[in-house]
């Protein structure tokens, strides 16, 4: 991480639904231009962490800081103008409206009508695919196309720092591979990158630094290296993951 | 023949009333979830701002009918949806009833439920030749005035920014505020158009029946919802051509039953209305993608 003051920092962040406490207390900083990952099983808290962040949850306790500024109190609909994009899990794309409208609900918080002609201009040399298909609904893209747009879409609030919740869920390797490329391409364009993932080896290739999740904390952090490396991971991770899965069936 | 066309055309005026009410009701139910009967108490309220504005130009009560409509649905949505905006659909359909039965009761204790005299317009009630056929003004004005309405508020929705965000937030509210749309503002205009639809039913209602009364209103709304809900709720297109079938079926089987039948054509138009709904249970044209509100 640089030495300087980080891009985002999170510190001592609680997360409640009602009795279920979903974050308990976790310390998140992540400098500018980094990609951080968080992995973790289904039900670990990864999505409770980042939608404290965007806004959509409050938090029960803790702090988020981003760019030096306190996020404490701020509604959901201005998380974006700060700079902090989210690609949510399922992607959650207007499958009624165009790709176009889409996209340009993206730049909803930006008052340069030219800029933003110009980055929709952009997306489509970036994702040629959405180019392709400007005009039709969302609705009839596939699912990797979609989360491409879901993409693109969040891009197009010219972001500082880009959150994207298991990208990778549903999509063939092969589409997964696309999508993976194109954050490498997000990041050469200056983007800071917070990437969930339940699919831990995913990730291994593309984030500076990873934390395994589970239970609502982080346990073991550190580059992707030192996690791969580590015995406990397997343990941390995939004890408690693939107990999870055989309970959830 | 000229009975025929003269049908045909009445149907289609009193379709485009409530296809126009469907539509108001269409738009708050998608940007909100809110079935929202209060709508009636817009158009009522409305028609009681003409009365009021009795002996000044036309344009001035047209404009008042339209500006005491668009200020009770932005005042109702504040003081009463508001507060609810995260509360259920049940709860806020009670709360809806609440806030029409408050104003009717509310203009009632102040005007009395008597009804009203009021001849608004009274040209529109001439007939013209139109080909060879007479037919009546006010209904070639009703379906003149609901084109434009309907082409005014497509445009509106596909070609202006707030209307973009008014569909991404009828899809898919939560999503569209993470992207920054403003819940408030849009939620505010749709309130604000449905004002203005309210208004322009009231004094087309008004010219046609030449009287005002507290409970006008909510006899529109009450067919216009079952509009809405053949047509699909959420889907503003449905809403339309479910409205405007409501409205044009009642006027045919007046037309059509043997006149023993004629009483009953509001039993015909229902037991249609259930066929609808078994055959098609979302509706004629179904919402894509109902998601949760926010």
């Amino acid at each position: 991480m640089n030495a300087s003051v980080p891009l985002l920092d999170v510190s001592g962040l609680v997360v409640r639904y009602g009795a279920v406490t979903a974050v308990r207390g976790v310390d998140l900083a992540i400098g500018e231009g980094e990609i951080v990952s968080i992995v973790g099983p289904n039900g670990a808290g990864k999505t409770s962490l980042v939608s404290a962040i965007a806004g959509i949850v409050p938090p029960a306790a803790g702090r988020i800081v981003f760019a030096g500024k306190s996020l404490a109190g701020i509604v959901l609909e201005d998380v974006v103008a700060q700079g902090i994009a989210l690609v949510p899990e399922g992607r959650h794309i207007f499958a009624s409206l165009t790709v176009t409208e889409n996209l340009l609900l993206g730049a909803t918080v930006r008052p340069d009508a030219e800029g933003v002609r110009a980055d929709l201009d952009r997306s489509f040399d970036m994702f040629p695919i959405l180019g392709a298909r400007r005009r039709q609904p969302a609705g009839q893209l596939s699912g990797g196309e979609q989360q491409q747009l879901a993409i693109a879409r969040a891009l197009l609030s010219r972001p500082r720092l880009l959150m994207l919740d298991e990208p990778s869920l549903g999509l063939a390797p092969t589409v997964v591979d696309q999508v993976y490329g194109l954050l490498g391409t997000v990041r050469e364009g200056g983007v800071t990158i917070l990437l969930i993932e339940q699919n831990a080896e995913r990730v291994f290739g593309l984030a500076d630094r990873v934390h395994v999740m589970s239970g609502g904390e982080f346990g073991l952090s550190g580059t992707a290296a030192e996690i791969m490396a580590d015995r406990r991971f397997d343990a941390a991770y995939f004890g408690v993951h693939m107990h999870e899965t055989a309970s959830d069936r | 023949m000229e009975h025929l066309v003269q049908t045909l055309v009445d149907a289609v005026s009193v379709g485009s009333l409530y296809a126009l009410t469907a539509l108001g009701i269409g738009l708050i139910f998608g940007v909100m979830r809110l079935i929202n009967f209060a709508h009636g108490e817009l158009i009522t309220f409305a028609a009681y701002a003409l009365l009021a504005l009795v002996g000044l130009p036309v344009p001035v009560m047209l404009f008042g009918a339209m500006v005491v409509a668009v200020a009770l649905a932005l005042i109702t949505e504040r003081a009463a949806f508001r507060p609810l905006r995260n509360a259920d659909p049940t709860t806020l359909l009670i709360s809806s009833f609440a806030v029409s039965f408050f104003l009717q009761k509310l203009l009632i204790l102040v005007v009395g439920s008597r009804l009203k005299g009021l001849d608004f317009l009274p040209a529109l009630g001439r007939q013209i030749e139109v080909m060879g056929v007479r037919l009546q003004l006010l209904q070639i004005a009703t379906i003149l005035v609901s084109a434009v309405l309907l082409v005014a508020l497509t445009w509106f929705l596909r070609s202006t920014r707030l209307g973009l965000q008014m569909r991404a937030a009828a899809e898919d509210f939560r999503m569209a505020r993470v992207l920054g749309v403003r819940a408030n503002r849009v939620i505010a205009m749709a309130f604000a158009l449905s004002g203005v639809l309210a208004a322009a039913v009231s004094c087309l209602i008004v010219v046609q029946t030449g009287v005002v009364q507290p409970r006008m209103g909510l006899q529109l709304v009450v067919i216009a919802f079952v509009g809405t809900v053949i047509g699909g709720l959420g889907s503003l297109t449905g809403a339309a051509l479910g409205g405007f079938l409501v409205g044009a079926a009642s006027i045919l089987l007046q037309a059509l039953l043997p006149p023993d039948l004629r009483v009953f054509r509001e039993a015909f138009v229902f037991v249609a209305v259930a066929l609808v709904l078994l055959f098609r249970p979302q509706g004629l044209i179904p919402a894509r993608g109902l998601k949760e509100r926010i």
